[in-house]
Formats: structure tokens, C-alpha cells, sequence
């Protein structure tokens, strides 16, 4: 047991978070204010999702924590440090135990269950912000479903660069009605995005907290002639073969020698444990990131 | 027949000082109306409160509507009014900047209006953006190009473009040629001439250049401390002006 | 020829004045119970000294000046009280006016100014342009001109221009002021008979001319504007 209050946040702060929760809930896609605390790490490092996480966490959860899919890197092991010496919690690399699961940048691969919640770390919130910078006139254009804009965003995409070029933070339409920032997720993980687990998105900085509930139809935005396409690298992963993961390229040496692995550590643990191999499986380590590469 | 707009005893107060006051007149279809006077004689307030972006302090703005047929746009909903200045009304402004989004190319610029109102086929889209641009004298390839790379005039030919592309039937026109040069601004006219009449537009045009209302407007309004002093045809108000401000500004016309 | 017995111009006790309010509110009085009509097919000549008041008659007719009282009907519209679109729509379909100036946008090609009569009354723009073609080849405009802005002409083309503008559309009324002047005799020819035609086909003229044969050639009678002269008050 630790001197904190459960998960960091004192009660009020709590009930204050998961009304917002509920509201983001009800109101699929809808960016709810919230006050936003000062947490005991910077802006930028996930204030938003830790919050959300903080007023979602019981004591009997097991929390996961990734970072661009990685449960390794600094951002990931600190968060789920700060959980485990403040609400005492269990937590898990793998995602199948998890029951909530603190995302930056990734969904996980394997498909989430309706008894898991997903918490994205959400940098800027408003997917209208680079087009338009007034806040005022933002909010006017989500209320009044003016999301013209949206478009004028991927048109210039197309015609600078051939085709949709945005690859993360792929704006979506939730639920038919409101356009929403996925938060930077590669658009290869929008797809899964139509699922049986709780989303939540909280942004820190930025005060703003919304949800997608359960099976709630998410659309990634396009153009009828330049529909939307999930990319990733083709190549298959060289740990562990898999084809249909979201693959992180690593550079070897100074000689253009590079690794395709899979961002997903848990999902390609797990492969590997079960025998696949990739091209360079064998005598490559078993930890992947940027501290093994 | 039905007027287009018109407009009941509009009034738009700064505090004490009058904005404008007591306004009204009928347009309708396929008019141009000038309405002139010197800086600060009301004439863009008034602009404004027509176009919905003041709200007066009294009177009403009748808009003869596709659908519902003559509604005050100064009591319609918000949704409603914004909807319209998307499509049905367009608003060329004096700095062409504060027209375009600067930041997008010119395809994109003209594109937004109809991606405003669902069209979702980018080749389509794209296709009607050139044509655009090829009406108000830009060429083809310049469609990628950001307003930034280009000159006064062009930019504001492109402001053209991006609000006529929805086809709408009234256009306000705050100094559309101000802070041109003149050979800009006769090719300018020219074409806004030319627009005008194939689309059967109807103009409300801001200015203060007697030249411009004369080859533009049918009918002309003059405007002196917020206050209608004259209005008549345009020929008639420049020729025969009645009033004694007019007299003045009319008689204050440089000769070249 | 349908040569009706209502007047197509029908002008009574029209008085104009003008009020310099700039300088002392000085009122000058121009005319006084001007009256007059001009039956379809009619050509009418004012006559009258230089200063007597036959432009400002025309411009009063036009609507280009407003008249103090009295009435000018033209095909039943009072243009005296008109309102503003309905002179348009006059000065569109039913009244035309060759002035003595040419005033056009910079940049038109001269084949679109002599069009565009026909255009506003929305002919297609291939028959508006043969129509306009055709009549700048009767004036002798040459053909190398035609896609040339008129501004640059000289002032007997820009006349001649003026004119074939004038003529594009077939109005039901027409004021002419000196078609005729500084024109050589061919073209001169030229203009008397598109005015000869334009009555034939039941025209209403009314024109100035100061070419005294040709004066007598089209008119079909005269009316002093010195009638219409404000006496001086006594």
C-alpha cells in the first residue's frame, strides 16, 4: 500500500474525469472539457491518458501499457511504474490479460474484448486545428456538422502528393456524426477502431476528453475516386514472419542495413514463443525497440 | 416578380455613433447595386449586416430562399445563415487574403466550397477547379500553386473563383478592386462584367471608385454618415445627381 | 410596317431643372412643357440653336436625367417615375440610345461591345456575334479590329462602333444623336440606311441631326426645342 490516494488523483478529481467519460460516451466522437490536472510528469507525456486511466483503474484491474506499441520504452515502463507504486494494481505485457490498456501511438494487434478499455494519449485533440486555428469557430463547425474542411485537407494530399498521404491521425466520422482525431495511430489501425472494447481519449494539455463506445461504426474520411486505404510496409515481419502486423522499420548499421519488426512487442513475443520465425529470427535478440536496435 | 433581397430599415449602432440607419430597398434578380460614399459613411457596415456578419440592431433582411421562399436572414437560424453563405451567397472581400485560405493550394481553395455541401469525388472536384480557374483567367497549371506565389490581382480572380463555384445568386462585393492597379482592374471588371451576366447574378458592390459602380452597377446608392442620401439608376445618380453630397463626390472625380 | 395610331413615345409637360447645390444652391431651369409623341415607324428630328435643349431631351427620354414633372411614356412606361429596373428592362428590350460618345470596359474586344445588346437580351452568343459581324462589316470596320478593344480607335471608328452597337438589337424605340457627324459618304449611306430599315420595321425614332440631307432624307417631321425653352421670368 502507498501514501497516495488510489491511482494518484483524489476522489473529486476522479468523479469529475468519469462524468466527462460518460458524456464522451454518450456523445460518441464529442470533444467534453474537463479541468485538466497538473500530473507529475510533463505535457506531452501522456497527462491526458493517465488521467483517463486514473479515473477508470479498480483495484482488481491489470493495466498494460505501450508505447507506439512497445511495452518497453521509457514512456510505457515509467506510466506503468507510476500506476503500480500509486493504485497498486497488477500489469501485464500481454495484452490478452490486460483489462485496461493505456495506448500512445498504436492498437494493439490482437483483437480487444468488450471486458477492455482502450486509453488513447491524445496530443492535439481537434482534427479542424491545422486548417483552422480559432477554437470558437471549430466548435461552431462540429455543432453545425461543417466538415467541408476535412476534405480540403486530404484534396491537398492528393494533389501534392498523389494520393492520401496523411499515414497517422487519419480523421475519422464517428457514429455518422462527429469527425474525430484518432489520436496518432497509424491509419493501418483505424480499421480496428470499429470494436468490442471501450475507447477513451484523453488529452492533457489540450483539456479535452471523448469516446468511442463499444461497435460504434467508425469511418476513416476519403474521396469516392481515392477511397481509404489501411497501409503498412510490405514486408513481413523479420522476428517473427508475421505479414499482417504493423511493421516499425530499424536501421542496423551505416551501410543501408535495416530490420522490418513488429511494433506490437506483445503480439510478436508471443509468435515467436509459438515458433514462427523471420529472416533475421534466429540470432536476433528477443528484445525489439529502440534500445535493442 | 420577386425580389431577391430586401431589405427593411436596417440600423447598426457603435454605441452612440450611427453605423447606418434607416435603410431599405428592394434587388432583384440579375440587379447590381453600387453602393458608394466616402470612408467611414456606413457602407460597409451595412455591407456587413447584410451578408450576416454584424447583426443590425433593427430591421430585417428578407432573402427570397431556394426552399422556404422569402425568410428574414437576420432571425434565421445560425445553422441556416451559415448555410447559405456556402452556397446561395458569396462574399468577395477587398484583401483577397482575408478571402482565401493562404495556406492551400488554389484547386483546394475553389474545392472547399464544394466539399462544403457533400461532393466527395476528387476528380470531379478537381476537374471543376480547373474550369474555374480557366473562367477567371488563371492557367491550368497554377491549380497546385498557393495563393501566396500569387499576385494581387490573381489572388483576388481566385477569391472570384472560389466563391462563384457553388453557383450562387447573390454576391457582396466590399472594394473589389481596391488596392489593384488600374490595367488589373479594368480586366477585373471585365470579367466580373462578364460573370455576372452569364450566371444572372445579382451584386451588391462596396466602393468608392465612381468608375467601377459606373460599369458595374444598374442602380446606385449613395451613402454620406450612415445616412441613404440618393438612390436612382446609376447613369441618372452620376449624371443628374440630386443631392448636394452626391454633387460633391461626383464633381470631386478626377479627369484623366 | 404596323404604323399603329398609339404614340411608342408619348412625352407631355416634361420641365427640368438643375440645382447646383455646391455653389450657392443656384436653380437653373432647362425646359418647360416639353411635349411630344412618335408613332411606331415614325422618325422625328429635333431641331433647335445649339444649347436649346435637344440632348437634354434625349437624356430625359433615356432616364439618364430625371425629369422635375410631366410624363415620358415609352411602350406605356412612365420613365419619368419608373423605378430603376424598370428602365433597364426598357433600355434592354424596347429603348435603345446611339450617343455621341462611346463608353465601354477597357479590354473588350470591339466584336463582343457591338454583342452585347444581343447577349443581354440572351441571344446565343454565336448569333450575337455574326449579327455584330455582319453590321461592322456594313461600316467598314476592318475585320483586323474587330478582336481589338475599341478604346484605341480612332474617334470616326469608335463612332462607327458606337453605332453598330446601336443597331445589333432591333428596338421598338431609338434615339439617335448625330449618327451622322464627321462620318465620309459611304458610311454615312450606310447609317441612313440602317435607319431607313429600322423604320420600315416600325421603329420609333427620335434624332438630332445637324446634317441637313440627311435630316431631310430620314425624318418624317420636326420639332423645335425652342418651344420647350423656360421662359425668363418676368
Amino acid at each position: 500500500m502507498s501514501d497516495y490516494n488510489f491511482a494518484y488523483l483524489d476522489e473529486q478529481t476522479k468523479r469529475m474525469i468519469r462524468r466527462a467519460i460518460l458524456k464522451g460516451l454518450a456523445i460518441p466522437g464529442y470533444q467534453v472539457p474537463f479541468a485538466s490536472r497538473e500530473m507529475p510528469m510533463p505535457y506531452g507525456w501522456g497527462t491526458g491518458g493517465v488521467q483517463v486511466s486514473a479515473a477508470a483503474l479498480t483495484p482488481d484491474d491489470t493495466l498494460k501499457v505501450i508505447d507506439q506499441g512497445a511495452d518497453d520504452t521509457t514512456n510505457a515502463v515509467s506510466i506503468r511504474k507510476f500506476f503500480e507504486r500509486t493504485a497498486g494494481v497488477a500489469t501485464t505485457e500481454e495484452t490478452e490479460k490486460a483489462s485496461i490498456i493505456q495506448t500512445r501511438h498504436r492498437i494493439p494487434e490482437a483483437t480487444l474484448r468488450e471486458d477492455q478499455i482502450i486509453v488513447y494519449q491524445v496530443p492535439i485533440p481537434e482534427p479542424l486545428r491545422f486548417l483552422e486555428p480559432r477554437e470558437t469557430e471549430t466548435r461552431k463547425m462540429h455543432a453545425l456538422e461543417e466538415y467541408g474542411l476535412m476534405h480540403v485537407k486530404l484534396y491537398e494530399d492528393i494533389s501534392q502528393h498523389g494520393s492520401i498521404a496523411t499515414s497517422y491521425a487519419y480523421p475519422v466520422k464517428v457514429e455518422g456524426r462527429y469527425v474525430m482525431d484518432p489520436s496518432p495511430i497509424p491509419k493501418f489501425d483505424n480499421p480496428k477502431m470499429e470494436m468490442a472494447a471501450i475507447q477513451l481519449f484523453g488529452a492533457g494539455r489540450e483539456q479535452r476528453i471523448y469516446a468511442v463506445p463499444p461497435y460504434t461504426k467508425v469511418v476513416s474520411l476519403d474521396f469516392e475516386d481515392y477511397p481509404f486505404e489501411a497501409t503498412k510496409a510490405d514486408h513481413a515481419c523479420d522476428l517473427c514472419a508475421a505479414e499482417d502486423s504493423y511493421l516499425d522499420e530499424v536501421i542496423m548499421d551505416d551501410a543501408g542495413g535495416r530490420m522490418f519488426v513488429c511494433s506490437d512487442t506483445d503480439y510478436c513475443r508471443a509468435r515467436r514463443e509459438a515458433g514462427h520465425v523471420g529472416r533475421l529470427g534466429s540470432d536476433a535478440p528477443l528484445t525489439t525497440g529502440p534500445e535493442a536496435a | 416578380m420577386q425580389s431577391l433581397l430586401q431589405v427593411n430599415n436596417i440600423q447598426k449602432m457603435y454605441g452612440h455613433r450611427i453605423g447606418c440607419t434607416d435603410v431599405s430597398f428592394d434587388l432583384y434578380p440579375g440587379e447590381v447595386m453600387g453602393i458608394v460614399g466616402e470612408s467611414g459613411s456606413g457602407k460597409s457596415t451595412l455591407l456587413n449586416c447584410l451578408a450576416g456578419h454584424l447583426e443590425p440592431d433593427a430591421g430585417e433582411v428578407i432573402f427570397d430562399t431556394r426552399d422556404r421562399g422569402p425568410v428574414d436572414t437576420v432571425t434565421m437560424s445560425e445553422p441556416e445563415r451559415r448555410m447559405l453563405s456556402r452556397t446561395d451567397w458569396a462574399f468577395v472581400h477587398q484583401h483577397a487574403r482575408d478571402g482565401l485560405r493562404m495556406s492551400v493550394s488554389a484547386g483546394g481553395n475553389i474545392g472547399e466550397r464544394l466539399m462544403a455541401v457533400g461532393d466527395r469525388h476528387y476528380g470531379q472536384i478537381r476537374d471543376r477547379a480547373v474550369d474555374w480557374l480557366d473562367r477567371v483567367e488563371i492557367e491550368e497549371s497554377r491549380v497546385d500553386d498557393r495563393p501566396t506565389a500569387f499576385s494581387g490581382g490573381m489572388q483576388q480572380r481566385l477569391q472570384i473563383a472560389r466563391n462563384l463555384v457553388t453557383g450562387p445568386r447573390l454576391v457582396f462585393m466590399d472594394e473589389p478592386t481596391g488596392g489593384l492597379d488600374v490595367s488589373v482592374q479594368a480586366r477585373l471588371l471585365d470579367l466580373l462584367r462578364g460573370l455576372v451576366r452569364e450566371m444572372g447574378l445579382s451584386a451588391i458592390i462596396v466602393t468608392h471608385d465612381l468608375a467601377v459602380v459606373r460599369l458595374l452597377a444598374d442602380r446606385l446608392m449613395v451613402m454620406k454618415s450612415g445616412h441613404v442620401v440618393e438612390t436612382g439608376l446609376t447613369d441618372q445618380v452620376l449624371d443628374d445627381p440630386q443631392h448636394a453630397y452626391t454633387q460633391l463626390l461626383v464633381s470631386s472625380v478626377l479627369q484623366v | 410596317m404596323t404604323a399603329s395610331h398609339t404614340p411608342m413615345i408619348d412625352i407631355q409637360n416634361v420641365c427640368k431643372s438643375f440645382t447646383l447645390h455646391n455653389q450657392g444652391s443656384a436653380t437653373i431651369p432647362v425646359m418647360e412643357g416639353a411635349t411630344l409623341s412618335v408613332s411606331p415607324g415614325e422618325c422625328v428630328g429635333l431641331v433647335g440653336a445649339s444649347g436649346a435643349g435637344k440632348s437634354t431631351l434625349m437624356r430625359l427620354i433615356y432616364g439618364n436625367y430625371l425629369a422635375a414633372s410631366g410624363h415620358i411614356l415609352i411602350g406605356g412606361l412612365d420613365v419619368a417615375q419608373a423605378e430603376p429596373r424598370e428602365i433597364l428592362e426598357l433600355r434592354r428590350k424596347t429603348l435603345g440610345y446611339v450617343s455621341q460618345f462611346l463608353r465601354v470596359v477597357p479590354r473588350v474586344s470591339t466584336l463582343d461591345v457591338v454583342a452585347e445588346p444581343l447577349l443581354s437580351v440572351g441571344t446565343p452568343v454565336e448569333k450575337a456575334r455574326d449579327r455584330a459581324a455582319s453590321l461592322l462589316a456594313q461600316l467598314n470596320i476592318p475585320e483586323r479590329l474587330w478582336s481589338l478593344s475599341p478604346t484605341t480607335f480612332s474617334g470616326g471608328e469608335q463612332q462607327r462602333v458606337n453605332i453598330a452597337r446601336g443597331f445589333a438589337y432591333d428596338y421598338p424605340a431609338m434615339l439617335l444623336d448625330e449618327p451622322t457627324a464627321s462620318l465620309d459618304a459611304q458610311n454615312r449611306a450606310t447609317v441612313l440606311g440602317l435607319i431607313e430599315t429600322a423604320k420600315a420595321r416600325g421603329a420609333a425614332i427620335i434624332g438630332i441631326f445637324h446634317d441637313e440631307s440627311a435630316r431631310e432624307q430620314v425624318c418624317d417631321r420636326f420639332i423645335d426645342v425652342s418651344a420647350f425653352s423656360p421662359k425668363v421670368a418676368a
